[in-house]
């Protein structure tokens, strides 16, 4: 992703320091696995681990009919969850399970996340969303934002993917509303936002938190601004990254891109989770014209549309001393891990972050 | 293992049939006759077992395509293995041997079945080398393989001889093999034309089981999910998954023990790697002769090749691991029937009449 202090520091960098910079990342990389696994759960009250799953998009045909390919994704991913030792803490999920927000979808959905043996803490997504306005996720799930607190660490989730009353108020049905806030580039559509009611909801949420106190925040929209015709976007997001700046250490963790991206703005550092149903493309990748989308360093393996599977996966997560490690465990292909690099000050892949590491992305389509 | 590819003598020209890469040669283990003789000598050889009743040929019968024709493989005392036999011919080109890859080589491979308790079920390597140090022939054929005395022979050379014998088990020629590289238009039936061209698209076969610009060897050395003896392991699964993880760091070989088991060695692939998403992956098998080398799957489970389409057409055995290229695919009876023929087309002139 573009990242500001990257950009600037590319200006002033000379040999020595990018010298500096890609053994870090060098070093990073060559740590062996076991030692990565080892550190999953120890016992210090600031480091714990959670798993991270979402963007499943369970889709109903008829009956007790649902798409299948979907359905596949979020099984698999439960499964490995289950099977994780140390076992986590707790496991997110990023919304959109469902893809028009359909009671059986949601129930669908409920149903396969039973059969996880960990807690689960719901994040909202506006698949979920847009036919009753929460209605029935607020019954099944709880609260669509909230707050807890979790070995040191203050966790806020927050629905992102509110907008404005009057678009909600314009669609004759339920079910027109849902597929078009569904679509892409969607001139219909309107964009994202965690609104005001929220906004001072978090203000009093986080005036009981010390400022050195690590704060993870978890939404279903980037709480940035990457791309707004496909509403990569939150439309108020400058605001509740001001109510997040005084914090020392904030972690933003949303889904809705599905796909790989990371970002530094200011004291917050942003990472998207990946989706269990299928990959985005990075919108960049279409938009060949001049733009003002952030700049993405590290593109992820093309996916072999053989596998249903390819460039989809979910995440475990690593807190160390307020800061994440994020392992992606990408199906049919091999993982990938971020890592906050505190000399930097931003996240890095472990592995790929170095020009000369990465793989060539295909640039003909 | 640094890998030559066999050249210029006649032997490798006669090792390379219609259809077929040039056969893998390991540098440290360059075939000859004279090893290749040695070679077969050993794998017929049934003293090299607990009772004396079992040899390599006894799982993999030259008269069956150098299999057994059983679900799973029958050892000494009756004994029964986990998994089926897998033919040798043509296993020349795995990167890796056995259903779940755990040998590197045909060389490693061939040590494995002498020390398992329900193969050949000896206790070491021992008696296997004394029993050639007081033949009457194998000295000789040992000197003019290797160039060495008896007292000198080990189990190196034994095994590396046996590996040579299967690197000469190579075939192709098949009716596909006429018509696709050999420009004869009229070798395959017009059933089988229409089969080879569903098993590239709809049928999402040659994904897996690859075809080849100059050549085929039907698989691609990966390890694939399709669910076949799952059913046995989900309901246990994680209680299964620990008791390896934990075998595996006492230091328990796979060979002696645990994959006796039928639910570890349901696992298949991740009782090697540990990785999760080898949770109950096999190695795609080539394709070679299939015709001939039922019952099918790696468990022997499937009788027929028509059973086996319609595993494939269902989409595998649904599971949370299922491979992701697995789907269903809705063929329709011509379409089974015209994949049929071409898997039948698929024999080496060789096993044609030895069902």
């Amino acid at each position: 992703m573009c990242n500001p202090k990257e950009e600037f520091m590319k200006n002033k960098m000379n040999r020595r320091s990018f010298l500096k910079r890609s053994a870090v990342a060098a070093a990073a990389a060559t740590l062996p696995l076991s030692l990565v696994e080892f550190s999953w759960g120890s016992g210090d009250s600031r480091n714990f681990t959670f798993a991270y799953i979402s963007d499943s998009h369970l889709t109903h045909v008829k009956g007790a009919q649902f798409v299948r390919n979907f359905d596949k994704g979020l099984k698999k991913a439960v499964t490995e969850c289950n099977f994780m030792s140390p076992k986590p803490d707790f496991v997110v999920y990023g919304g959109d399970l469902a893809q028009l927000g359909k009671r059986e979808e949601l129930d669908h959905g409920l149903e396969i996340m039973s059969r996880l043996r960990h807690p689960v803490k719901w994040v909202i997504g506006e698949h979920d969303y847009y036919l009753d306005l929460g209605k029935y996720w607020q019954e099944k799930m709880g609260s669509l934002h909230y707050s807890f607190d979790h070995k040191g660490v203050h966790f806020v989730v927050l629905n992102s993917i509110l907008t404005y009353d009057a678009w909600i108020g314009k669609w004759k049905s339920p079910e027109e509303r849902m597929s078009n806030m569904a679509r892409l580039d969607n001139p219909n559509g309107s964009p994202f936002m965690v609104g005001q009611k929220q906004r001072e909801w978090l203000k009093r949420d986080l005036a009981k938190v010390s400022k050195k106190s690590p704060i993870v925040v978890m939404s279903h929209s980037p709480l940035y601004k990457i791309f707004k015709p496909w509403n990569f976007w939150t439309d108020d997001a400058e605001k509740v990254q001001a109510l997040l700046k005084p914090f020392q250490k904030v972690t933003v963790l949303h889904g809705h891109v599905h796909q790989i991206l990371y970002n530094q703005i200011g004291n917050i550092t942003f990472e998207a989770m990946m989706s269990t149903s299928w990959p985005w493309p990075y919108p960049v990748s279409y938009i060949k014209k001049a733009n003002q989308v952030p700049r993405l360093t590290v593109m992820m393996n093309r996916a072999d549309p053989f596998h249903e599977r390819d460039a989809t996966g979910w995440s475990v997560l690593n807190l160390d001393d307020g800061r994440v490690t994020n392992h992606y465990k990408l199906w049919e292909n091999k993982d990938r891990v971020l890592k906050y690099d505190k000399r930097l000050g931003y996240p890095i892949d472990v592995e790929y972050q170095a020009p000369a590491k990465r793989i060539p992305p295909q640039e003909h389509y | 293992m640094s890998v030559c590819v066999a050249a210029s003598s006649a032997l490798a020209v006669q090792e390379r049939p219609l259809g077929l890469p040039p056969v893998p040669i390991p540098a440290d283990n360059p075939q000859s006759p004279e090893k290749v003789a040695l070679g077969k000598k050993l794998f017929m050889d049934k003293r090299f077992s607990a009772d004396g009743t079992i040899g390599c040929s006894t799982c993999h019968m030259e008269e069956k395509a150098f299999t057994d024709g059983l679900p799973v493989a029958k050892g000494i005392k009756g004994l029964k293995g986990t998994r089926n036999s897998p033919t040798v011919v043509n296993a020349a080109y795995y990167k890796e041997q056995f259903w779940d890859g755990r040998a590197a080589s045909l060389e490693e491979q061939a040590r494995g079945p002498f020390v398992n308790p329900v193969e050949h079920g000896l206790k070491d390597f021992a008696p296997i080398v004394e029993t050639i140090k007081k033949d009457r022939e194998y000295p000789g054929m040992f000197k003019k393989a290797f160039g060495i005395k008896a007292e000198q022979v080990s189990m190196d050379h034994v095994v590396k001889a046996i590996a040579s014998f299967e690197r000469s088990l190579v075939s192709g020629n098949s009716p596909f093999d006429r018509y696709m590289y050999g420009g004869q238009k009229d070798a395959m039936s017009e059933a089988a034309i229409r089969g080879l061209q569903i098993y590239r698209t709809k049928a999402r076969c040659q994904d897996c089981h690859r075809i080849e610009q100059t050549s085929a060897t039907f698989t691609d050395n990966k390890y694939h999910n399709l669910g076949v003896g799952f059913s046995l392991i989900e309901p246990e699964i994680f209680d299964i998954v620990k008791k390896v993880k934990k075998a595996k760091k006492a230091g328990i070989a796979l060979d002696d023990d645990i994959l006796s088991s039928q639910k570890i060695s349901e696992l298949g692939r991740f009782a090697v790697t540990l990785d999760l998403e080898d949770i109950g992956r096999f190695k795609t098998p080539t394709l070679r002769n299939v015709a001939v080398t039922g019952p099918y799957m790696h468990d022997g489970s499937i009788e027929t090749l028509e059973e086996v389409i319609e595993l494939y057409d269902q989409g595998g055995e649904d599971n949370p691991m299922l491979d992701s290229g697995i789907r269903p695919l809705r063929l329709t009876d011509q379409e089974k029937a015209d994949l049929l023929a071409f898997l039948k087309a698929l024999t080496s002139p060789e096993y044609q009449e030895k069902k």
